[in-house]
Protein backbone atom coordinates (compact mmCIF):
# COMPACT_ATOMS: atom_id res chain seq x y z
CA UNK A 1 0.00 0.00 0.00
CA UNK A 2 2.71 2.41 -0.95
CA UNK A 3 -0.43 4.92 -2.62
CA UNK A 4 -1.54 5.95 1.12
CA UNK A 5 -0.41 8.86 2.77
CA UNK A 6 -0.34 8.52 6.71
CA UNK A 7 -0.38 10.85 9.44
CA UNK A 8 1.02 9.39 12.49
CA UNK A 9 -0.83 10.96 15.57
CA UNK A 10 1.56 10.89 18.19
CA UNK A 11 -0.66 13.26 20.64
CA UNK A 12 -2.76 10.93 22.89
CA UNK A 13 -6.75 9.88 22.22
CA UNK A 14 -8.71 8.83 25.35
CA UNK A 15 -11.21 6.80 23.43
CA UNK A 16 -14.79 6.58 24.84
CA UNK A 17 -14.25 2.87 26.01
CA UNK A 18 -11.86 4.52 28.55
CA UNK A 19 -8.81 3.53 26.64
CA UNK A 20 -5.88 5.81 25.31
CA UNK A 21 -4.42 6.07 22.29
CA UNK A 22 -1.52 7.05 20.76
CA UNK A 23 1.07 6.53 17.71
CA UNK A 24 -1.48 5.36 15.38
CA UNK A 25 -1.72 6.06 11.43
CA UNK A 26 -4.33 7.72 10.31
CA UNK A 27 -4.67 7.34 6.28
CA UNK A 28 -5.68 10.26 4.34
CA UNK A 29 -5.91 12.26 1.02
CA UNK A 30 -6.37 15.50 -0.21
CA UNK A 31 -7.49 17.01 -3.70
CA UNK A 32 -7.16 20.44 -4.57
CA UNK A 33 -5.01 23.29 -3.44
CA UNK A 34 -5.24 24.71 0.12
CA UNK A 35 -5.64 28.93 -0.88
CA UNK A 36 -3.43 31.37 0.64
CA UNK A 37 -6.13 32.71 3.31
CA UNK A 38 -6.92 29.41 3.85
CA UNK A 39 -10.44 29.64 3.72
CA UNK A 40 -11.48 26.88 1.00
CA UNK A 41 -10.75 23.61 2.72
CA UNK A 42 -13.95 21.44 2.97
CA UNK A 43 -13.69 18.18 5.18
CA UNK A 44 -15.75 15.29 3.63
CA UNK A 45 -16.46 12.13 5.90
CA UNK A 46 -16.68 8.94 4.44
CA UNK A 47 -19.45 6.10 4.93
CA UNK A 48 -19.58 2.97 6.47
CA UNK A 49 -17.41 0.85 3.88
CA UNK A 50 -16.29 4.11 2.42
CA UNK A 51 -12.33 5.18 2.27
CA UNK A 52 -10.26 8.62 1.99
CA UNK A 53 -10.68 8.48 -1.89
CA UNK A 54 -13.16 10.47 -2.47
CA UNK A 55 -12.29 11.33 -6.44
CA UNK A 56 -10.28 10.77 -8.99
CA UNK A 57 -8.57 6.67 -9.25
CA UNK A 58 -8.89 5.08 -5.89
CA UNK A 59 -4.87 3.41 -6.17
CA UNK A 60 -5.92 0.50 -4.22
CA UNK A 61 -9.37 -0.87 -6.29
CA UNK A 62 -8.05 0.66 -9.40
CA UNK A 63 -11.93 2.20 -9.48
CA UNK A 64 -13.26 5.72 -9.79
CA UNK A 65 -13.48 7.13 -6.08
CA UNK A 66 -16.82 7.21 -3.82
CA UNK A 67 -18.12 10.56 -4.29
CA UNK A 68 -16.54 11.53 -7.75
CA UNK A 69 -20.08 12.08 -8.87
CA UNK A 70 -20.30 15.07 -6.75
CA UNK A 71 -16.53 15.97 -5.61
CA UNK A 72 -13.69 16.54 -8.40
CA UNK A 73 -12.76 19.23 -11.05
CA UNK A 74 -15.82 20.98 -12.25
CA UNK A 75 -17.73 18.76 -10.00
CA UNK A 76 -20.31 19.99 -7.15
CA UNK A 77 -17.96 20.02 -5.16
CA UNK A 78 -14.88 21.51 -7.38
CA UNK A 79 -11.63 20.86 -6.61
CA UNK A 80 -9.86 23.64 -8.38
CA UNK A 81 -11.79 25.83 -6.19
CA UNK A 82 -11.83 23.73 -2.92
CA UNK A 83 -9.07 21.94 -1.22
CA UNK A 84 -10.89 18.54 0.11
CA UNK A 85 -9.67 16.35 3.13
CA UNK A 86 -10.82 12.75 4.06
CA UNK A 87 -9.44 10.49 6.09
CA UNK A 88 -9.89 6.65 6.51
CA UNK A 89 -11.81 6.35 9.78
CA UNK A 90 -9.76 4.54 12.59
CA UNK A 91 -11.28 0.74 13.14
CA UNK A 92 -11.32 1.26 9.23
CA UNK A 93 -8.97 -0.93 6.68
CA UNK A 94 -7.47 1.40 4.07
CA UNK A 95 -4.52 2.33 5.82
CA UNK A 96 -5.65 3.71 9.44
CA UNK A 97 -5.29 2.35 13.06
CA UNK A 98 -8.03 -0.63 12.45
CA UNK A 99 -8.33 -3.76 13.55
CA UNK A 100 -6.63 -5.59 11.12
CA UNK A 101 -3.29 -3.62 11.92
CA UNK A 102 -0.34 -5.21 14.02
CA UNK A 103 -0.60 -4.97 17.49
CA UNK A 104 2.69 -3.55 18.57
CA UNK A 105 2.27 -5.76 21.98
CA UNK A 106 1.63 -8.67 20.07
CA UNK A 107 3.17 -8.35 16.71
CA UNK A 108 0.40 -9.41 15.79
CA UNK A 109 -3.49 -7.93 14.03
CA UNK A 110 -5.54 -6.80 17.02
CA UNK A 111 -8.74 -8.49 15.57
CA UNK A 112 -11.06 -8.55 18.30
CA UNK A 113 -8.12 -7.20 20.30
CA UNK A 114 -9.05 -3.64 18.65
CA UNK A 115 -10.92 -1.66 20.96
CA UNK A 116 -14.79 -0.54 20.06
CA UNK A 117 -14.27 2.57 18.97
CA UNK A 118 -17.65 5.41 18.67
CA UNK A 119 -18.09 8.08 16.04
CA UNK A 120 -16.76 10.86 18.34
CA UNK A 121 -13.12 8.85 18.74
CA UNK A 122 -13.60 8.94 14.37
CA UNK A 123 -14.06 12.28 14.29
CA UNK A 124 -11.52 13.24 17.25
CA UNK A 125 -8.68 10.99 15.75
CA UNK A 126 -9.20 13.69 12.51
CA UNK A 127 -8.98 16.76 13.85
CA UNK A 128 -5.28 16.17 14.71
CA UNK A 129 -5.05 16.17 10.78
CA UNK A 130 -6.73 19.58 10.43
CA UNK A 131 -4.17 21.01 12.59
CA UNK A 132 -0.79 19.30 11.10
CA UNK A 133 -2.54 20.49 7.45
CA UNK A 134 -2.92 23.99 8.94
CA UNK A 135 -5.91 24.52 8.77
CA UNK A 136 -7.92 26.45 11.79
CA UNK A 137 -11.33 27.15 10.45
CA UNK A 138 -13.16 24.83 7.60
CA UNK A 139 -15.23 26.29 5.08
CA UNK A 140 -17.23 23.54 5.18
CA UNK A 141 -17.88 19.96 6.99
CA UNK A 142 -19.92 17.19 4.90
CA UNK A 143 -20.89 13.81 4.53
CA UNK A 144 -23.89 11.55 3.90
CA UNK A 145 -24.84 8.73 5.84
CA UNK A 146 -22.17 7.75 8.63
CA UNK A 147 -20.15 10.64 7.37
CA UNK A 148 -22.95 12.59 8.15
CA UNK A 149 -23.10 11.68 11.80
CA UNK A 150 -19.21 12.38 11.99
CA UNK A 151 -20.21 15.95 10.65
CA UNK A 152 -22.86 16.45 13.61
CA UNK A 153 -20.26 14.89 15.69
CA UNK A 154 -18.06 17.66 14.50
CA UNK A 155 -20.16 20.28 15.31
CA UNK A 156 -20.79 19.21 18.37
CA UNK A 157 -17.01 18.44 19.54
CA UNK A 158 -15.55 21.37 17.90
CA UNK A 159 -17.54 24.25 17.81
CA UNK A 160 -17.36 26.22 15.49
CA UNK A 161 -14.08 24.34 13.60
CA UNK A 162 -15.83 24.74 10.50
CA UNK A 163 -17.90 27.73 8.40
CA UNK A 164 -20.62 25.71 7.85
CA UNK A 165 -21.62 22.07 7.72
CA UNK A 166 -23.95 19.79 4.98
CA UNK A 167 -24.75 16.59 7.05
CA UNK A 168 -26.58 14.42 4.76
CA UNK A 169 -29.11 11.76 5.00
CA UNK A 170 -28.65 10.47 8.22
CA UNK A 171 -29.09 11.51 12.25
CA UNK A 172 -28.60 11.74 15.40
CA UNK A 173 -29.25 8.64 16.43
CA UNK A 174 -29.29 5.52 15.32
CA UNK A 175 -32.93 3.93 15.20
CA UNK A 176 -33.92 0.25 16.62
CA UNK A 177 -34.30 -0.61 12.40
CA UNK A 178 -30.63 1.42 12.20
CA UNK A 179 -29.25 -1.22 14.93
CA UNK A 180 -30.82 -4.16 13.66
CA UNK A 181 -29.94 -3.75 10.37
CA UNK A 182 -26.29 -3.59 11.58
CA UNK A 183 -26.66 -6.69 13.71
CA UNK A 184 -28.10 -8.72 10.92
CA UNK A 185 -24.77 -7.52 9.40
CA UNK A 186 -22.55 -8.82 11.88
CA UNK A 187 -24.17 -11.61 12.54
CA UNK A 188 -23.76 -12.78 9.11
CA UNK A 189 -19.95 -12.22 9.41
CA UNK A 190 -19.91 -13.60 12.63
CA UNK A 191 -21.75 -17.08 11.72
CA UNK A 192 -19.31 -17.79 9.08
CA UNK A 193 -17.03 -20.13 10.39
CA UNK A 194 -14.08 -19.04 8.67
CA UNK A 195 -14.60 -15.48 10.98
CA UNK A 196 -13.22 -17.76 13.79
CA UNK A 197 -13.51 -14.72 16.47
CA UNK A 198 -11.84 -12.51 14.15
CA UNK A 199 -8.51 -14.51 14.40
CA UNK A 200 -8.85 -15.39 10.46
CA UNK A 201 -6.78 -12.33 9.99
CA UNK A 202 -3.61 -14.23 10.89
CA UNK A 203 -4.37 -16.99 8.62
CA UNK A 204 -4.57 -14.61 6.31
CA UNK A 205 -8.15 -15.43 5.11
CA UNK A 206 -11.27 -13.49 5.04
CA UNK A 207 -14.92 -15.01 5.59
CA UNK A 208 -15.90 -14.10 2.66
CA UNK A 209 -19.15 -15.35 2.54
CA UNK A 210 -20.14 -13.84 5.69
CA UNK A 211 -18.85 -10.76 4.68
CA UNK A 212 -20.56 -10.99 1.20
CA UNK A 213 -23.71 -11.47 2.83
CA UNK A 214 -23.07 -8.81 5.62
CA UNK A 215 -23.06 -6.47 2.08
CA UNK A 216 -25.96 -7.55 0.42
CA UNK A 217 -28.06 -6.53 3.55
CA UNK A 218 -26.63 -3.67 3.13
CA UNK A 219 -27.34 -3.10 -0.18
CA UNK A 220 -30.98 -3.96 0.06
CA UNK A 221 -31.19 -0.94 2.40
CA UNK A 222 -29.18 1.80 0.16
CA UNK A 223 -31.88 1.31 -2.49
CA UNK A 224 -35.96 2.26 -2.13
CA UNK A 225 -38.47 -0.19 -2.82
CA UNK A 226 -39.35 1.80 -6.08
CA UNK A 227 -36.00 2.13 -6.94
CA UNK A 228 -35.11 -1.81 -7.04
CA UNK A 229 -38.46 -2.66 -8.91
CA UNK A 230 -37.83 -0.37 -11.35
CA UNK A 231 -34.15 -1.13 -11.91
CA UNK A 232 -35.02 -5.16 -11.63
CA UNK A 233 -38.42 -6.00 -11.38
CA UNK A 234 -38.39 -9.75 -12.27
CA UNK A 235 -36.25 -9.72 -15.15
CA UNK A 236 -34.76 -12.98 -15.58
CA UNK A 237 -30.44 -12.76 -15.46
CA UNK A 238 -29.58 -14.15 -18.64
CA UNK A 239 -31.68 -16.96 -19.08
CA UNK A 240 -35.31 -17.44 -21.02
CA UNK A 241 -36.79 -19.26 -17.73
CA UNK A 242 -36.24 -20.16 -14.57
CA UNK A 243 -33.64 -22.82 -13.63
CA UNK A 244 -35.33 -24.88 -11.02
CA UNK A 245 -32.64 -24.14 -8.69
CA UNK A 246 -30.64 -22.18 -6.43
CA UNK A 247 -28.31 -20.39 -8.58
CA UNK A 248 -29.03 -16.79 -9.18
CA UNK A 249 -32.19 -16.55 -11.60
CA UNK A 250 -33.55 -13.36 -11.17
CA UNK A 251 -30.96 -9.93 -12.07
CA UNK A 252 -31.65 -8.35 -8.13
CA UNK A 253 -29.94 -12.32 -6.79
CA UNK A 254 -27.12 -11.59 -9.34
CA UNK A 255 -26.59 -7.88 -8.43
CA UNK A 256 -26.52 -8.65 -4.58
CA UNK A 257 -24.25 -11.52 -5.22
CA UNK A 258 -21.84 -9.34 -7.48
CA UNK A 259 -21.77 -6.58 -4.73
CA UNK A 260 -21.29 -9.08 -2.00
CA UNK A 261 -18.30 -10.48 -3.90
CA UNK A 262 -16.84 -7.68 -4.98
CA UNK A 263 -17.26 -6.02 -2.00
CA UNK A 264 -15.08 -9.07 0.07
CA UNK A 265 -11.75 -8.05 -1.86
CA UNK A 266 -11.44 -4.70 -1.01
CA UNK A 267 -13.00 -4.72 2.74
CA UNK A 268 -12.27 -5.93 6.06
CA UNK A 269 -14.60 -8.20 7.65
CA UNK A 270 -13.92 -7.21 11.23
CA UNK A 271 -13.92 -3.44 9.85
CA UNK A 272 -17.36 -4.32 9.17
CA UNK A 273 -18.19 -5.13 13.02
CA UNK A 274 -16.27 -1.93 14.47
CA UNK A 275 -17.57 0.76 12.30
CA UNK A 276 -21.26 -0.85 12.30
CA UNK A 277 -20.79 -1.07 16.44
CA UNK A 278 -19.66 2.86 16.09
CA UNK A 279 -22.80 3.70 14.20
CA UNK A 280 -24.84 2.03 16.55
CA UNK A 281 -23.22 3.58 19.79
CA UNK A 282 -23.61 6.57 17.67
CA UNK A 283 -26.28 8.79 20.31
CA UNK A 284 -25.64 12.58 20.03
CA UNK A 285 -28.23 13.55 22.28
CA UNK A 286 -26.46 11.02 25.07
CA UNK A 287 -23.28 13.06 25.42
CA UNK A 288 -24.50 15.94 26.47
CA UNK A 289 -26.50 16.90 30.11
CA UNK A 290 -28.85 18.91 28.17
CA UNK A 291 -29.41 16.90 25.30
CA UNK A 292 -29.22 17.42 21.62
CA UNK A 293 -30.05 21.36 22.58
CA UNK A 294 -26.85 21.26 24.53
CA UNK A 295 -25.04 19.73 21.64
CA UNK A 296 -25.34 22.33 19.03
CA UNK A 297 -25.76 25.52 21.39
CA UNK A 298 -23.60 28.55 20.51
CA UNK A 299 -22.88 27.39 17.36
CA UNK A 300 -22.28 29.88 15.03
CA UNK A 301 -22.05 27.24 11.72
CA UNK A 302 -24.13 27.82 9.51
CA UNK A 303 -26.33 24.52 8.53
CA UNK A 304 -28.00 22.15 5.01
CA UNK A 305 -29.35 19.06 6.52
CA UNK A 306 -30.40 17.17 3.30
CA UNK A 307 -32.48 14.19 2.91
CA UNK A 308 -34.34 12.11 0.43
CA UNK A 309 -37.62 11.70 0.16
CA UNK A 310 -37.24 7.81 -0.88
CA UNK A 311 -34.31 6.61 2.07
CA UNK A 312 -36.16 4.65 4.41
CA UNK A 313 -33.00 3.96 6.06
CA UNK A 314 -32.60 8.04 7.80
CA UNK A 315 -35.33 9.07 6.87
CA UNK A 316 -37.07 12.84 6.03
CA UNK A 317 -38.34 12.79 9.27
CA UNK A 318 -35.08 11.62 11.17
CA UNK A 319 -33.05 14.42 9.37
CA UNK A 320 -36.19 16.79 10.26
CA UNK A 321 -35.49 15.71 14.05
CA UNK A 322 -32.29 17.20 13.91
CA UNK A 323 -33.50 20.25 11.62
CA UNK A 324 -35.48 20.81 14.99
CA UNK A 325 -32.78 19.96 17.68
CA UNK A 326 -30.62 22.39 15.28
CA UNK A 327 -33.54 25.18 15.69
CA UNK A 328 -34.40 24.44 19.43
CA UNK A 329 -30.69 25.27 20.13
CA UNK A 330 -30.77 28.47 18.20
CA UNK A 331 -28.44 27.20 15.03
CA UNK A 332 -28.08 28.70 11.39
CA UNK A 333 -29.80 25.76 9.56
CA UNK A 334 -31.34 24.90 7.06
CA UNK A 335 -32.77 22.00 5.44
CA UNK A 336 -34.20 20.72 2.37
CA UNK A 337 -35.61 17.59 0.63
CA UNK A 338 -34.58 15.90 -2.42
CA UNK A 339 -37.56 13.95 -4.27
CA UNK A 340 -36.02 11.41 -5.79
CA UNK A 341 -36.76 7.69 -6.12
CA UNK A 342 -33.20 6.97 -5.44
CA UNK A 343 -33.30 5.77 -2.12
CA UNK A 344 -30.62 6.33 0.79
CA UNK A 345 -27.92 5.80 -2.36
CA UNK A 346 -29.17 9.23 -3.95
CA UNK A 347 -25.80 10.97 -2.20
CA UNK A 348 -23.44 8.73 -4.32
CA UNK A 349 -24.99 8.47 -7.54
CA UNK A 350 -26.09 11.17 -10.08
CA UNK A 351 -29.02 12.90 -8.29
CA UNK A 352 -29.09 16.17 -10.28
CA UNK A 353 -31.25 18.43 -7.99
CA UNK A 354 -29.22 16.89 -5.03
CA UNK A 355 -25.79 17.85 -7.25
CA UNK A 356 -27.18 21.83 -7.23
CA UNK A 357 -28.26 21.67 -4.18
CA UNK A 358 -24.57 21.39 -2.68
CA UNK A 359 -23.04 23.55 -4.98
CA UNK A 360 -25.31 25.71 -4.95
CA UNK A 361 -25.16 25.91 -0.88
CA UNK A 362 -20.67 25.43 -0.70
CA UNK A 363 -20.68 28.14 -3.07
CA UNK A 364 -22.85 30.86 -1.12
CA UNK A 365 -21.04 29.83 1.76
CA UNK A 366 -17.69 30.25 0.77
CA UNK A 367 -18.64 33.74 -0.42
CA UNK A 368 -19.62 34.52 3.12
CA UNK A 369 -16.51 33.08 4.52
CA UNK A 370 -14.03 35.22 2.17
CA UNK A 371 -16.45 38.14 3.35
CA UNK A 372 -16.14 37.14 7.20
CA UNK A 373 -12.27 36.39 6.83
CA UNK A 374 -11.91 40.09 5.46
CA UNK A 375 -13.50 41.36 8.53
CA UNK B 1 -39.16 44.78 -5.00
CA UNK B 2 -43.17 44.41 -4.27
CA UNK B 3 -43.82 47.93 -2.45
CA UNK B 4 -45.23 45.30 0.20
CA UNK B 5 -41.58 44.27 1.22
CA UNK B 6 -40.16 47.96 1.70
CA UNK B 7 -43.09 48.71 4.11
CA UNK B 8 -42.68 45.47 5.89
CA UNK B 9 -39.10 46.34 6.11
CA UNK B 10 -39.89 49.75 7.36
CA UNK B 11 -41.88 48.30 9.95
CA UNK B 12 -39.01 46.21 11.93
CA UNK B 13 -36.49 47.78 13.56
CA UNK B 14 -32.40 46.77 13.08
CA UNK B 15 -30.66 44.13 14.32
CA UNK B 16 -33.62 41.76 15.26
CA UNK B 17 -34.07 38.06 14.14
CA UNK B 18 -36.96 37.14 11.89
CA UNK B 19 -38.74 33.95 10.61
CA UNK B 20 -40.34 34.65 7.21
CA UNK B 21 -42.91 32.26 6.91
CA UNK B 22 -43.55 31.46 3.33
CA UNK B 23 -40.64 33.03 2.26
CA UNK B 24 -40.84 32.13 -1.12
CA UNK B 25 -37.62 32.94 -3.49
CA UNK B 26 -36.02 34.91 -0.74
CA UNK B 27 -36.48 38.80 -1.76
CA UNK B 28 -37.41 39.53 1.54
CA UNK B 29 -35.14 37.91 3.86
CA UNK B 30 -32.55 39.38 1.08
CA UNK B 31 -33.95 42.84 1.65
CA UNK B 32 -34.07 42.29 5.49
CA UNK B 33 -30.49 41.30 5.79
CA UNK B 34 -28.95 44.18 3.56
CA UNK B 35 -30.94 47.14 4.49
CA UNK B 36 -31.79 46.36 8.26
CA UNK B 37 -28.97 43.74 9.02
CA UNK B 38 -31.31 41.47 10.45
CA UNK B 39 -30.99 37.50 11.14
CA UNK B 40 -33.58 36.42 8.94
CA UNK B 41 -34.59 32.34 8.51
CA UNK B 42 -37.38 31.30 6.25
CA UNK B 43 -39.85 28.36 6.37
CA UNK B 44 -41.03 27.41 2.62
CA UNK B 45 -43.15 24.74 1.26
CA UNK B 46 -41.67 24.53 -2.45
CA UNK B 47 -38.69 23.05 -2.86
CA UNK B 48 -37.89 25.10 -5.66
CA UNK B 49 -37.93 28.31 -3.80
CA UNK B 50 -36.13 26.41 -1.10
CA UNK B 51 -33.34 25.95 -2.97
CA UNK B 52 -33.14 29.40 -4.50
CA UNK B 53 -32.92 30.61 -1.75
CA UNK B 54 -30.21 28.21 -0.69
CA UNK B 55 -27.81 28.86 -3.49
CA UNK B 56 -28.27 32.65 -2.52
CA UNK B 57 -26.81 31.54 1.04
CA UNK B 58 -30.00 32.06 2.96
CA UNK B 59 -31.09 30.26 5.76
CA UNK B 60 -33.91 28.01 4.87
CA UNK B 61 -36.12 25.03 6.02
CA UNK B 62 -38.43 22.88 3.80
CA UNK B 63 -41.25 22.58 5.07
CA UNK B 64 -45.41 23.19 5.97
CA UNK B 65 -46.22 26.37 8.25
CA UNK B 66 -49.22 24.90 8.60
CA UNK B 67 -47.79 21.53 10.29
CA UNK B 68 -44.42 22.82 10.80
CA UNK B 69 -44.06 26.26 13.27
CA UNK B 70 -44.20 23.95 16.13
CA UNK B 71 -40.30 22.88 15.58
CA UNK B 72 -39.53 26.53 16.30
CA UNK B 73 -39.67 27.42 20.34
CA UNK B 74 -41.76 29.97 22.27
CA UNK B 75 -40.47 33.73 21.48
CA UNK B 76 -37.52 32.38 19.47
CA UNK B 77 -37.77 35.31 17.08
CA UNK B 78 -38.62 39.00 17.37
CA UNK B 79 -40.58 38.69 14.54
CA UNK B 80 -42.11 36.55 12.24
CA UNK B 81 -43.43 37.54 9.44
CA UNK B 82 -46.51 35.87 7.25
CA UNK B 83 -46.38 37.66 3.75
CA UNK B 84 -50.36 37.44 2.01
CA UNK B 85 -50.53 33.65 2.93
CA UNK B 86 -52.78 33.37 5.90
CA UNK B 87 -55.99 32.85 3.52
CA UNK B 88 -54.57 30.22 2.36
CA UNK B 89 -53.89 27.86 5.53
CA UNK B 90 -57.00 25.03 6.51
CA UNK B 91 -56.74 26.41 10.36
CA UNK B 92 -55.48 30.40 10.28
CA UNK B 93 -56.12 30.76 13.52
CA UNK B 94 -54.27 27.85 14.70
CA UNK B 95 -51.39 29.41 12.43
CA UNK B 96 -52.05 32.73 13.98
CA UNK B 97 -51.49 31.31 17.46
CA UNK B 98 -48.24 29.85 16.25
CA UNK B 99 -46.88 32.66 14.84
CA UNK B 100 -47.73 34.52 18.31
CA UNK B 101 -46.05 31.58 20.18
CA UNK B 102 -43.01 31.74 18.17
CA UNK B 103 -42.55 35.24 17.38
CA UNK B 104 -42.51 38.18 20.26
CA UNK B 105 -44.69 40.51 17.71
CA UNK B 106 -46.69 38.88 14.35
CA UNK B 107 -46.25 41.06 10.72
CA UNK B 108 -49.22 39.41 8.74
CA UNK B 109 -50.12 40.96 5.51
CA UNK B 110 -53.06 39.98 3.71
CA UNK B 111 -54.49 40.32 0.27
CA UNK B 112 -58.03 42.28 0.44
CA UNK B 113 -61.01 40.75 -0.51
CA UNK B 114 -62.79 44.67 0.52
CA UNK B 115 -61.16 46.08 -2.19
CA UNK B 116 -62.96 48.21 -4.60
CA UNK B 117 -62.20 46.32 -7.91
CA UNK B 118 -63.09 42.90 -6.11
CA UNK B 119 -65.93 44.11 -4.63
CA UNK B 120 -67.06 45.63 -7.90
CA UNK B 121 -66.01 42.14 -10.19
CA UNK B 122 -68.92 40.49 -8.11
CA UNK B 123 -71.08 43.37 -7.95
CA UNK B 124 -71.23 43.93 -11.45
CA UNK B 125 -70.07 41.05 -13.64
CA UNK B 126 -70.99 38.47 -11.25
CA UNK B 127 -68.04 36.26 -11.05
CA UNK B 128 -65.31 35.49 -8.59
CA UNK B 129 -62.78 38.29 -9.07
CA UNK B 130 -59.53 38.18 -10.02
CA UNK B 131 -56.71 41.13 -9.79
CA UNK B 132 -53.16 41.48 -9.39
CA UNK B 133 -53.35 40.64 -5.58
CA UNK B 134 -55.83 37.39 -6.35
CA UNK B 135 -54.62 36.33 -9.68
CA UNK B 136 -56.27 32.75 -9.24
CA UNK B 137 -59.29 31.23 -10.95
CA UNK B 138 -62.28 30.28 -8.23
CA UNK B 139 -61.44 26.55 -8.87
CA UNK B 140 -57.63 26.97 -8.65
CA UNK B 141 -57.31 29.41 -6.15
CA UNK B 142 -54.94 28.33 -2.89
CA UNK B 143 -56.90 30.96 -1.14
CA UNK B 144 -59.29 29.44 1.50
CA UNK B 145 -60.02 31.65 3.73
CA UNK B 146 -60.26 34.75 2.12
CA UNK B 147 -60.82 37.94 3.98
CA UNK B 148 -61.42 41.91 4.34
CA UNK B 149 -59.07 44.12 6.25
CA UNK B 150 -62.46 44.57 8.37
CA UNK B 151 -63.08 41.01 8.66
CA UNK B 152 -58.91 40.36 9.60
CA UNK B 153 -59.50 43.83 12.25
CA UNK B 154 -62.96 42.11 13.90
CA UNK B 155 -61.42 38.54 14.02
CA UNK B 156 -58.33 40.10 16.05
CA UNK B 157 -60.33 41.84 18.51
CA UNK B 158 -62.75 38.40 19.03
CA UNK B 159 -59.40 36.75 19.68
CA UNK B 160 -57.80 39.76 21.88
CA UNK B 161 -55.19 39.93 19.40
CA UNK B 162 -53.29 43.17 20.20
CA UNK B 163 -53.00 45.29 16.93
CA UNK B 164 -49.77 47.54 17.21
CA UNK B 165 -50.00 48.89 13.64
CA UNK B 166 -52.19 48.45 10.18
CA UNK B 167 -51.00 49.59 7.37
CA UNK B 168 -53.43 49.54 3.88
CA UNK B 169 -51.39 49.20 0.46
CA UNK B 170 -52.89 51.00 -2.35
CA UNK B 171 -50.59 51.16 -5.82
CA UNK B 172 -47.62 53.21 -4.23
CA UNK B 173 -49.31 54.40 -1.06
CA UNK B 174 -49.12 53.28 2.30
CA UNK B 175 -51.68 54.42 5.21
CA UNK B 176 -52.44 53.76 8.29
CA UNK B 177 -55.82 52.34 9.13
CA UNK B 178 -57.92 53.19 12.48
CA UNK B 179 -61.35 52.22 13.74
CA UNK B 180 -62.30 56.06 12.76
CA UNK B 181 -61.14 55.11 8.55
CA UNK B 182 -61.58 51.38 8.57
CA UNK B 183 -65.02 51.82 6.33
CA UNK B 184 -62.87 53.89 3.84
CA UNK B 185 -59.22 51.92 4.06
CA UNK B 186 -61.02 48.33 3.53
CA UNK B 187 -62.98 49.55 0.49
CA UNK B 188 -59.39 51.72 -0.86
CA UNK B 189 -56.60 49.30 0.15
CA UNK B 190 -55.61 46.29 -2.00
CA UNK B 191 -52.91 44.98 0.92
CA UNK B 192 -53.78 45.50 4.67
CA UNK B 193 -50.56 44.85 6.77
CA UNK B 194 -50.97 44.04 10.26
CA UNK B 195 -48.55 44.53 12.95
CA UNK B 196 -49.58 41.80 16.09
CA UNK B 197 -48.53 41.13 19.20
Amino acid sequence: MTNIKKLNISKSLLLDCKQTIKDFPLAYETYGKLNENKDNAILVFHALTGDQFVTGLNPITKKEGWWATAVGPGKAIDTNKYFVICANVIGGCMGSWGPKEIDRKTDEPYGLNFPVITIRDIVKSQETLLEYLGIKKLLCVTGGSMGGMQSLQFCATFPNRTFSAMPIACSTSHSAQNIALNELARQAVMADPVWDKGKYIKKNTQPKNGLAVARMVGHISYLSEKGMQEKFGRKLQERGDYDFSFNADFQVESYLRHQGFAFVERFDANSILYITRAMDYFDLSKQFKGGLTEAFKNQKTKFLVISFSSDWLYTTKENKETVIALNAAGADVSFAEIKTDKGHDSFLVNEPEFLKTIKGFIDSMHIKFKNEKRI
Amino acid sequence: MKKEFKVIAELLPKNVRVLDVGCGDGSLMDLLIKEKNIEARGLEIKEEYVKKCIYKGLSVIEGNAETELHQFPDQSFDYVVLSQTLQAFYNPEKVLKELLRVGKSAIVSIPNFGYWKVRTSLLIFGKMPMTKTLPYNWHNTPNLHMCTIKDMFNFCNEKNIKMDKILGINEDKTSQIKRSNLEIKNLFSKIGIFLLS
